[in-house]
């Protein structure tokens, strides 16, 4: 187990004032909080600012964590001295649930919480599926760490694996409730609920917006210019689209129910993007030429000057 | 490890007490966030609001905001429009930057 220096982490001193420390853990949170940031380890510094905070906003905690002194030299693993939790009292008053704290804190504060009586506490999880995933309905297992009471009340963490029926046509936001798979419980009492949040894996094709579901679609200049029938990929398989005579790029096609399943089924709508060949061989090149002679055609007209 | 297996329920739509349960928050903290248009239940018979599924990810968000950095349901209302103008924005961005 290793020391976590609190201060250093919120970047205040041992003695800075509650008002200091209140302050520094904003200013870190609105940097790092995962609803805001878009850094990809802002969720693993957010917790570290935030059991900082949990302990040093309470003065309680904040003396028990200073008695412990200073972090041992040479960073060997952590060990509380015998007995050190006496007179503090920190049964019941944990901090909110549904977050993971390290070891360290766990260990300090955390030993022997009283959970409250009857139902265990629901737990919140995300899970993230592939579009596909939500267009068939998939079957997947989840890895979660959770807190187990054992029956002299001492809470452990252990790694559970769940397996999870994702149903066809889940949605971007939705949960999916696991009835009875949440937070412990003593015997007595039935366990809570497990919720996932589900979002959805970032698609290199597909971008989907509730239960429609839009894409880039690459066409031909001549089938811009003559309309026509092309294939375009869909999650659910190919499909034939009409293209327009004089199709422009950004033009917006719309297959109808063609997007997520479900009730009402979304919609696929594909953004034309005219895209040129490039021209290696001379056949191409005097096909160019040719066309430039023939088609007299200005696409700057509108730029004026 | 312990394998288990459950039939999963997609939660389709919710009351104000499931609601509360949900995101570990009281009533009165809900309806501050339908005051503001975070959240826009429908009202059912009974006059019971209820509130569809994807409500619960935005009142869970507006939970944390307002734990977290203390913003109250109506700066909370601002943050989130923002951020979804932002995800907008960086979702046309990327679709860009991938040409």
């Amino acid at each position: 187990m290793d020391f976590k220096d609190y201060y250093q982490t919120l970047g205040v001193s041992r003695d800075a004032s509650e008002e200091d420390i209140r302050k520094a853990y904003r200013k870190l949170a609105r940097k790092y909080h995962p609803d805001i940031a878009s850094e990809a380890d802002a969720e693993t510094r957010f917790k570290e600012v935030n059991e900082a905070h949990e302990v040093l906003k309470d003065p309680e905690r904040r003396r028990a964590y200073d008695e412990l002194g200073q972090a041992p030299p040479g960073g060997r693993g952590y060990q509380p001295p015998p007995g050190w939790e006496g007179g503090f009292d920190f049964a019941g008053a944990g901090p909110d649930s549904g977050e993971t704290y390290s070891d360290f804190f766990e260990t300090l504060f955390r030993r022997g919480a009283a959970f409250g009586d009857g139902r265990g506490q629901d737990s919140h999880a995300r899970i993230t599926i592939d579009i596909e995933d939500a267009y068939r309905g998939a079957k997947r297992v989840l890895s979660l760490r959770m807190p187990v009471v054992d029956r002299h009340g001492n809470v452990t963490v252990a790694d559970r694996n769940i397996s999870v029926t994702i149903p066809k046509g889940i949605r971007e936001g939705q949960h999916i409730r696991l009835a009875g798979q949440g937070g412990p419980t003593f015997e007595a009492g039935s366990a809570g609920d497990l919720f996932l949040e589900v979002s959805f894996a970032p698609h290199p094709v597909y971008r989907v917006h509730g239960a429609d579901l839009y894409l880039d679609l690459p066409i031909a200049p001549w089938e811009a210019a003559l309309g026509g029938k092309v294939v375009m990929p869909t999650p659910d398989g190919k499909v034939e689209l009409r293209i327009p005579n004089n199709a422009r790029t950004g033009q917006k096609l719309r297959l109808k129910g063609k997007g997520l399943p479900g009730r009402t089924p979304g919609d696929i709508f594909a953004t034309l993007k005219i895209v040129n060949p490039k021209v290696s061989t001379d056949e191409a090149r005097a096909f160019f030429e040719e066309m430039a002679k023939k088609m007299p055609f200005d696409p700057r007209t509108e730029l004026g000057g | 490890m312990k394998k288990t297996t459950t039939r999963p329920g997609v939660v389709e739509a919710l009351s104000l007490e499931d609601l509360c349960r949900f995101c570990q928050a009281d009533e009165a903290w809900v309806i501050e966030l339908v005051d503001e248009g975070v959240l826009e239940p429908v009202v059912g018979p009974g006059r019971h609001l209820r509130f569809e599924g994807v409500a619960i990810s935005r009142a869970k968000r507006a939970r944390r905001l307002n734990r977290d950095l203390g913003i109250n349901a109506a700066g909370i209302a601002m943050v989130l429009d923002l951020l979804d103008e932002r995800e907008a924005i960086m979702r046309r961005l990327a679709r860009y930057e991938s040409d």
